[in-house]
């Protein structure tokens, strides 16, 4: 398995993670040598086995589709970087010129 | 008089009802403690203000005196900085949580609170819990008690060393691959990691859910039991929370060991372990025969799949849940950012650390179009024949026995070079995640200073009988009881 830099950036986009060009070479080299590990699941046969849904074989249990937390909007916003009247500010998305 | 310090907690517990001292002293032997060493080890992240600390240690001392004491009335304990604490920095090891003060706090404090611990602080840990060598934490390396030049483990590598410098009678860990284990074994403590849904999820930072539990890491089998006793319980407010009773774990830990039947998987014991890590494994097989345990050799025909399919599963699981680090809601915001996608990009690549980087963006690979059958559901299969071997063997055996690590701790920047090394430290511990079983490790030798660790592997929701393993070793030995001199 080989990693070239158009892959890598590909990836790192759909993550929306900035990555340094200088960090490239050992980046591509650690991520083939994970994909190189995990070939070894290929050396069985999986083909008659569902794959795990919970270790413990259970199912996870439904509560009533009811209203069980209070609004706590200013408390949950202290936390956020950039706020105004209680909306999270992010730089303009639409600009209105064009 | 033997330091408050370094008693047990069922010790610390008869000595404050019995009014030898009282919560404030036993407070204050830990914090003069921790002021003088943490310095060199570097376990904590946070400590809790001495001035707040004293407030619940005069409360606790009223009830002692008023005879309503809690269970863990007064007892000085330290909770990984993966669990959200209420007005109290939670980091996850992190610079994207450098100024992260939860708005609530995770059901594992609570728990904790309720039974009148005492919280010192908020343990070092590898970034996210992603390591096994606390080497990636942004808040500097934890140095290993025994050797400060070593590592402690990871990632409860802060828990497990401020437990073995006797820097909090205990701390709360979590283990998605054997974090808690490892650097139990690293350490010289004793460390549990229950059945997947034992202990609540509900803020616990979230690194690979279906992984993840919460546990306790102790100086002993007795201890750890009063701890996870406190620690466990159904949740409503996590959906994997298993509704089951909790076992009284400190009372079923005093079985004894006749009847049981503890399997040696030959899949592990055919690996190249060091001389000394197998002379010290037969040495406890020795002791737990005399007291009455039966050995059988076993197999797992499918274990060895184990390092393959959590690489795949736990980045995959990773790269979905950090995704909820933008710079938005909480946490770091990068500069000036000029537009939403640079404020996101930016954000993570100066937020993250270079190991949380390669996993998020390994778990994005494995999971983006065209590639989720031939890696993640390929994974979550082989997950499942790990599983089923797990329910043969234990139609025959109660539990496994195998070392917990590799090998003692390694000195720090040593494996840092070689990322493959590192995955490798959790080779045995790996498997018990994949199939939700409890494991506990516990001291059983040492080498040249440095303590190895043995792993117990039960059947789901037997912690009780491993605990009782571990409980009985430590009364026919005294590793346990060795501690480091730290200099």
């Amino acid at each position: 398995m080989s990693i070239k830099d158009k892959d890598l950036e590909e990836i790192a986009h759909l993550a929306r993670i900035g990555i340094n060009p200088s960090l490239f070479p050992e980046l591509k080299k650690d991520l083939e040598n994970i994909l190189n590990l995990v070939e070894e699941m290929n050396k069985v046969d999986t083909g008659k086995i569902d794959p795990m849904s919970h270790p413990l074989d259970i199912s996870q249990p439904l509560r009533k589709d009811e209203v069980s937390e209070e609004n706590e909007r200013d408390k949950l916003q202290k936390n956020a970087p950039l706020t105004k009247s209680g909306l999270f500010l992010v730089p303009k998305v639409i600009d209105a010129t064009e | 008089m033997e330091e408050l310090f370094n008693l047990s907690i069922k010790k610390q517990i008869e000595g404050l009802k019995t009014k030898k001292y009282s919560c404030e002293e036993l407070l204050n032997s830990y914090y003069t403690r921790i002021e003088s060493i943490n310095s060199k080890i570097n376990c904590y992240i946070t400590i809790e203000d001495l001035d707040s600390l004293k407030k619940d240690a005069k409360e606790s001392d009223k009830r002692y005196l008023n005879n309503s004491a809690l269970p863990l009335e007064g007892i000085p304990i330290a909770h990984k900085d993966i669990f959200c604490t209420e007005g109290l920095l939670t980091t996850c090891g992190s610079r994207m949580l450098n100024n992260f003060i939860p708005p609530y706090s995770s059901t594992v404090v609570e728990n904790f609170k309720t039974a009148g611990a005492i919280s010192l602080g908020k343990t070092n840990m590898d970034e996210f819990a992603m390591g096994s060598s606390n080497e990636t934490s942004f808040y500097g390396d934890v140095k290993n008690p025994w050797d400060l030049e070593c590592v402690p483990g990871g990632s409860s590598g802060g828990s497990a060393a401020c437990v073995a410098a006797s820097l909090a009678s205990a701390s709360t860990g979590t283990d998605t691959g054997g974090s808690i284990r490892q650097p139990a074994s690293l350490c010289g403590i004793t460390g549990i990691k229950p059945t997947y849904g034992r202990v609540s999820r509900y803020g616990m930072i979230a690194f690979a859910s279906s992984l993840d539990q919460g546990g306790v890491l102790a100086k002993s089998a007795e201890d750890a039991a009063l701890m996870l006793e406190i620690m466990s319980g159904y949740d409503p407010k996590d959906s994997t929370s298993l509704n089951v009773d909790v076992p009284n774990f400190a009372l079923e830990a005093q079985n004894d060991l006749k009847d049981i039947k503890i399997g040696l998987p030959i899949e592990f014991f055919e690996k190249d372990i060091p001389q000394h890590v197998q002379n010290s494994i037969d040495e406890a097989i020795k002791v737990l025969e005399k007291l009455g345990a039966k050995f059988q050799k076993i197999s797992l025909p499918n274990v060895d799949l184990g390092i393959a399919a959590y690489y795949v599963i736990a980045p995959a699981e990773c790269s979905a849940n950090l995704s909820r680090y933008d710079g938005v809601k909480f946490g770091y915001r990068c500069e000036n950012p000029k537009d939403l996608d640079d404020l996101y990009s930016r954000t993570r690549e100066d937020g993250f650390g270079y190991e949380v980087k390669k996993r998020i963006l390994t778990g994005t690979y494995v999971l983006s179009a065209g590639y989720y059958d031939a890696y993640y559901l390929k994974a979550q299969k082989c997950r499942q024949l790990i599983a089923n071997d797990f329910k043969e063997v234990f139609k025959e055996v109660d539990m496994i026995l195998s070392p917990t690590a590799p090998d003692t701790a390694f000195k720090i920047g040593s494996k840092s070079k070689d990322p493959l090394s590192m995955y490798l430290e959790d080779i045995f511990t790996i498997p018990a995640n994949l199939a939700g079983l409890p494991g506990i490790s516990f001291p059983c030798g040492n080498n040249q200073g440095l303590p190895i660790g043995l792993q117990l592997i039960g059947n789901h929701l037997q912690e009780s009988s491993i605990l009782s393993v571990a409980q009985n070793f430590q009364l026919e030995t005294n590793w346990h009881l060795e501690r480091p001199n730290i200099k």
